[in-house]
């Protein structure tokens, strides 16, 4: 009897630390779904072709780009439209280090390097824009700068002069020969590659959201919430909104950055469209159309509409496969218009109304959340 | 006088400087002048402003392969601009005024359909039109007329008129007592609604006639080309800052220079970088660009009075 309520006392603990009221799924119905939907991605491998499988991978990638917007956008109300610079840059990276470095050894000291390049790039934008005290839409404006004049230096690269060490930059054609993902050091090696790389990013993925979520409903994500809600009341309670504001970007850099990584091990390629305004958009869409305040809603906003692109690349029936973008860019005006807050805040209100709506309570919204809790 | 042919090569590429300098002035004006009077007025950033440009591209290019004469082809390429951009007002953006942020999300949205629905209707790309008023040559040098000349000429009137328009005519003291106070404007009588369509109308037109006359200047047109304007024109709207002429103003002259000189000495990439590093330096010293520095200053002085 005792080890059972000790257990439970563990399941608890663990609870408080994941839950909260900055987080969607803070019941014991949202966790046996998640356990049930992270089960279903484990065996998903053993379902069906590789080639689903690495296109899949392929997304999972992507949810670190998706959950670093989230992440900075949704909680401290930055809005970033040059997350893919981040990105990018440590895809680069990745692959210059790999290409020059290509033992276990070597890898393994890209996968960091590439990771600390980007953050650290992520840092000093931050430390100019936070420090200088630029705000709002001139924060959104300048990121996409960056990464658009990324893509203009990186199109340019494409003589032999711009190459660092064995790895040559490639220009419009991009960087090839990028290595596999591998951790290891000296003679012990393992490289992630198709089923085992899936994997990897599976477990990495779902570390990382719960991670997110213990950050987001911990004292450090209340203040992001506070800045995201005023951000001179939360200057004037004492608190150092830039220096706040530049450990989120940073994070948000960082997350981007592990995607990056990701991406160019998993095509072991990477080219100057990562930055260009197409693919800036991706993010922005995903997390839009998930709904900006829920990490899970990012992700799942992730696998849909790259699912969505993938299929509409082939073509279905009457649309070619041109129509994608302007179906993805149609599906953006559309939540924005329509759903503002995005998909998952939305069902998660209809969810509560019909709880409370059956169990008799009155639908005001906190009566509703507290039905939730 | 000194005879042409015995000038110092210097000379030469002082000129070949000043050209640079114009070309690059004309274009960050006009680039910006769109963007700028739909951020200054009404906070919006259109972040499909390089797509509206590029329907002013698209508007004159195929009336003219089609015969008719250039001017009339720009005007029409004007004219088709304002109409797209009366209709996005009206069923996109006219939502958006209190949620600025929202604004952008979902004017991209709208910028990845009409690029990508050009590139459907009108294949990967349009024939150039060649460059009007040919080419002055001194020295080992030539520029084109139309961009060192004609076009910032343009700009510079466009940039007067905008003055005009917003300082002396009844339209523009009501349209900016919708855009300080769109209550009280509501109180004493003023269609607000008219005026935000307006004002955006005003932006779409500049955004238009920017496309219409880079038609014959971009060499091939294909419709990623939105995407070139789009650079200049948010450095120098945020460099600028708040007010709409002398921040399109002093922005286009600060970067023009910067641009210029690394244009003219290492190549376009390298002027491109540099006005790159100029625009974050410039904001890390004054976060709001130059006009609001400069709003702050004379605040301060009116306060130390």
């Amino acid at each position: 009897m005792s080890e059972t309520t000790a257990a439970r006392d563990t399941v608890d603990r663990i609870r408080a630390k994941l839950e909260g009221p900055n987080t969607y799924g803070n019941s014991k119905l949202f966790w046996v779904g998640f356990a049930v939907v992270v089960a279903a991605f484990a065996a998903f491998p053993l379902t069906t072709d590789p080639y689903t499988v690495l296109q899949s991978s392929r997304y999972l990638a992507f949810a670190f780009l998706g959950l670093s917007l989230c992440f900075i956008w949704g909680y401290a109300g930055v809005l970033s439209f040059g997350q893919v610079a981040f990105f990018g840059v440590a895809a680069y990276t990745f692959g210059i280090i790999g290409i020059n470095f290509g033992s276990a050894t070597g890898v393994t000291a890209a996968f960091i390097g590439a990771v600390l390049v980007g953050t650290l790039f992520a840092a000093v934008l931050g430390y100019f824009m936070f420090y200088g005290g630029v705000r709002d839409v001139y924060v959104t404006i300048i990121t996409l700068v960056v990464a658009l004049v990324l893509n203009t230096f990186l199109a340019q690269t494409a003589g032999s002069e711009w190459a660092v060490g064995d790895a040559r930059l490639g220009g419009f054609n991009g960087m090839t020969g990028i290595p596999d993902f591998t951790l290891g050091f000296g003679q012990t090696a393992f490289v992630f590659e198709a089923t085992t790389f899936y994997y990897a990013l599976l477990v990495m993925l779902v570390a990382t959201y719960l991670g997110l979520r213990v950050l987001v409903n911990s004292n450090f994500g209340m203040t992001m919430v506070a800045i995201r809600e005023d951000e001179s009341r939360t200057a004037t309670f004492g608190y150092n909104v830039p220096f706040v504001k530049l450990v989120v970007f940073t994070i948000g850099g960082a997350l981007a950055a592990a995607g990056g990584v990701f991406y160019a091990a998993w095509g072991n390629f990477i080219d100057p469209t990562v930055f260009g305004i197409a693919f800036a958009a991706l993010p922005v869409i995903w997390v839009s159309v998930g709904g900006r305040e829920s990490l899970i809603g990012a992700i799942g906003a992730t696998f849909l509409i790259e699912r969505l692109r993938t299929d509409l690349s082939g073509g279905i029936g009457p649309l070619a496969p041109e129509w994608a973008q302007v179906v993805v860019g149609g599906l953006l005006l559309a939540v924005i218009m329509f759903m503002p807050a995005g998909v998952v805040p939305e069902l998660d209100k209809r969810i509560k109304q019909q709880i409370a709506k059956r169990t008799g309570q009155s639908p005001s919204p906190t009566a509703a959340e507290e039905a939730g809790d | 006088m000194i005879p042409a042919t015995v000038l110092p090569s210097q000379v030469y590429s002082l000129i070949a400087f000043l050209f640079q300098f114009l070309d690059s002035f004309g274009f960050i004006v006009l680039a910006t002048v769109g963007l700028a009077i739909i951020f200054g007025m009404m906070g919006v950033i259109n972040l499909a402003h390089g797509e509206f440009i590029l329907i002013g591209v698209y508007g004159t290019a195929l009336p003219f392969h089609a015969g008719v004469p250039l001017p009339l082809a720009m005007v029409m390429g004007v004219v088709v601009t304002v109409v797209f951009g009366v209709i996005v007002e009206r069923t996109i953006v006219h939502r958006f005024y209190d949620r600025l942020l929202d604004s952008m999300v979902a004017t991209w949205g709208l910028a990845l359909i009409i690029s990508q629905l050009l590139l459907i209707i009108f294949g990967s790309s349009l024939d150039s039109i060649s460059t009007p008023m040919g080419n002055v040559g001194y020295g080992p040098f030539t520029s084109s007329i139309y961009r060192g000349i004609f076009l910032p000429g343009i700009a510079l009137l466009v940039l007067a008129g905008l003055y005009v328009l917003f300082t002396r005519t009844e339209f523009g003291i009501k349209a900016r007592a919708t855009i300080e106070d769109p209550e009280t404007a509501r109180a004493m009588g003023i269609d607000t609604d008219r005026m935000y369509v307006s004002t955006f109308a005003i932006g779409s037109g500049l955004a238009g006639l920017t496309g219409a006359l880079y038609a014959p200047a971009l060499g091939s047109i294909t419709p990623g080309r939105g995407s070139t304007f789009l650079i200049e024109a948010f450095v120098a709207v945020v460099v600028g800052g708040p007010s709409v002429i002398v921040g399109t103003l002093s922005a286009s002259g600060l970067l023009s220079v910067f641009n210029a000189t690394g244009s003219f000495f290492f190549g376009t990439f390298v002027g491109q970088m540099m006005m790159l590093v100029v625009a974050i330096v410039a904001l890390r010293a004054l976060p709001d660009g130059i006009t609001g520095y400069v709003k702050q200053w004379r605040q301060r002085r009116r306060a130390e009075q």
